[in-house]
């Protein structure tokens, strides 16, 4: 019953922020507002519950949907042994997002992978570079619309 | 473009490359170092250099025949890649795997648990100058490897852990084969215990190097041997129990300082952790019910004869196909018909065996997971091997992201080495176990 007590006082904290709560094949998941990322975040981990650990941190791309993008935020807490996975819609006209590295550290790889794959900035990232990719790469390959076998060679290829 | 490093670094400092090639640089990254002399100042790590686009390809792959590529993600321990990937697929089906099957993932996973652990140190301690302890360790990594080859046929590529259960069932000289493999690993790390834990030259590089707060560990998403280091007791495979891992007896070795000595601390006894549970699972694993067809009809001779009559006969298959056999499948295969591939004798006999193999392999017609999310994650090598899959419905993923442990682990290596010396980055790179392939995806 504990699972309920969290979705539960999520809803109740952030009536504005929260949009939705269910649980999906065992997964507990809260659907929230992009504005209010931070400030529940923050809450996650200092509150109750602590969530101390970002365990990953990605994006799925639905072109022609609206939003297109969602990003997904799992998140696990030591003392209580449970996942959360945290979901938000994303704009394409409207890609920024409030980085959270002063929350947890290893958001800043995370984040740039994001940024290098799918072109999410990530507001306040103390260095919002590309991760995987090469500088001067162009477009951001898990995007839907990036074609499986494009080539971007650094060096030309021998004819 | 100059990259962050270049740009902040100091008029009187020194920057060095170390890396992408680099013989301590497991894999290829480059790790640049801002130089005061010999103490590190700034470092900046570079990863991607073996980014192949696993997600992307996956996106394009039906749900069997992505399997092989998550082999060549954590190309030392794959059957644990397999697993994973496969657990997260059941999930999301809803099926289990047979009693027999979840006993013979759990050894193949022990074994490969202890394989990638072997590597790591194995490295860890050539690149300190051990490298009697290197060659040791291979020797041991090479029995376990026997007994893995055995059974799925490869050393490193094994895509042997299938949806629903696994490929075929153990060897028949599996116990006896594992036996000695048990045994001559004991050996080994009996051997290296003596050689290492109170080797000077090896404390002295790797006792109070790096350490790593526990805060600090959890806030950089630190798992597996590396976390546990900290005094952390997270192990997946104890908080979330999978397969049969509740049922069997074993400990989680904890380190309490967090430096690269506890790390290989931790690592060495987890290997006699794996040791226990491969024991414990190899007796309790339930008997095959079934024996093996000694005497059978060749595919096409019975296909010949079936046109003048129903064949009730055996079918001998190839040695090739050893496991596909129908008489093996309630062992080792889930009963569900359309997540499995269907047996061989009926593929080859029958007209409707046929029309089923072909729509279990056909496009937009094979395994279709219903639609929604799942997040699966099991204990690998290096930590929680986590899987993210996004169904829509179709024989393919919409999206596949691979939560790779070491991602997390490599990116705090800014971190420990500030401050310390070049000497001190290769042990505590050495302990990290980074492996490009899972990485860099």
């Amino acid at each position: 019953m504990e699972e309920k007590t969290i979705l539960e006082r999520l809803r109740k904290d952030f009536p504005a922020g929260v949009k939705e709560t269910l649980t999906s094949l065992g997964d507990e998941v809260v659907v929230i507002d992009k504005e209010a990322l931070l400030q529940i975040a923050t809450f996650l981990r200092d509150g109750p519950a602590e969530f101390r650990m970002l365990l990953d941190l990605t994006c799925v791309d639905y072109p022609g949907k609206e939003p297109r993008f969602e990003m997904v935020y799992h998140l696990f807490s030591l003392s209580r042994n449970r996942r959360l996975r945290i979901k938000m819609g994303l704009d394409e006209s409207d890609l920024r997002l409030a980085s959270l590295t002063s929350l947890w550290k290893n958001a800043n790889w995370l984040e740039r992978e994001v940024y290098d794959l799918f072109g999410v900035h990530f507001e306040g990232h103390p260095d919002l570079r590309r991760l995987f990719m090469y500088d001067g790469f162009e477009g951001h390959p898990l995007r839907k619309d990036y074609p499986l076998r494009r080539r971007q060679p650094l060096i030309r290829l021998k004819e | 473009m100059p990259t962050r490093i270049q740009k902040q670094a100091r008029q009187d400092t020194m920057l060095l490359n170390m890396g992408p090639s680099h013989p301590a640089m497991h894999g290829t990254i480059r790790v640049m170092l801002e130089l005061d002399g010999e103490r590190i100042l700034n470092s900046e790590v570079e990863v991607g250099y073996l980014h192949r686009g696993f997600e992307k390809t996956c996106e394009h792959r039906t749900y069997f025949s992505l399997l092989p590529y998550t082999d060549r993600l954590n190309y030392v321990s794959p059957l644990i890649n397999n697993l994973g990937y496969v657990m997260t697929v059941e999930k999301l089906l809803g099926v289990e795997a047979p009693e027999r099957a979840q006993y013979i993932r759990v050894l193949m996973s022990e074994l490969s648990r202890i394989s990638d652990h072997l590597t790591c140190l194995a490295a860890m301690a050539m690149e300190c100058g051990a490298f009697t302890a290197f060659l040791y360790k291979m020797k041991a990594r090479e029995f376990l490897w026997d007994v893995i080859e055995q059974t799925t046929g490869a050393r490193m590529t094994t895509s042997y852990i299938r949806i629903g259960g696994v490929r075929a069932d153990l060897h028949p000289d599996f116990d006896s084969v594992l036996k000695k493999a048990v045994e001559e690993t004991r050996l080994v790390l009996k051997d290296v215990h003596g050689l290492l834990d109170k080797n000077k030259i090896f404390l002295n590089r790797t006792r109070d190097v790096a350490i790593m707060s526990r805060e600090d560990a959890v806030a950089f998403g630190w798992t597996g041997p590396c976390l546990r280091s900290t005094g952390v007791s997270y192990d997946v495979r104890k908080a979330r129990p999978y397969l049969v891992y509740d049922r069997l007896n074993w400990d989680v070795p904890l380190g309490e300082r967090g430096d690269n000595f506890d790390r290989y601390l931790v690592r060495m006894k987890e290997m006699e952790q794996s040791l226990r549970i491969i024991e414990q699972a190899a007796v309790r694993i339930p008997r095959s019910s079934r024996a093996f067809i000694a005497e059978g009809m060749a595919p096409a001779q019975a296909i010949k004869e079936s046109r003048r009559q129903r064949v009730r006969k055996d079918i001998t298959l190839s040695p090739n196909l050893e496991g596909s056999e129908e008489a093996r499948y309630p062992d080792i295969l889930a009963s569900d018909k359309g997540f499995v591939v269907p047996p061989k004798e009926e593929t080859y006999t029958t007209i409707e065996g046929l029309i089923n193999h072909f729509k279990f392999f056909m496009r937009g017609h094979g395994l279709r997971p219903p639609k929604g999310e799942v997040y699966f994650a099991v204990e690998g090598g290096n930590g929680e091997l986590g899987f993210y899959i996004v169904s829509d419905g179709t024989d393919r993923p919409y999206r596949l992201h691979l939560r790779a442990p070491c991602f997390h682990i490599v990116s705090s290596l800014e971190q420990l080495i500030r401050g310390r010396y070049v000497a001190d980055v290769i042990p505590t790179f050495g302990s990290m176990n980074m492996i490009g392939g899972e990485l860099d995806r």
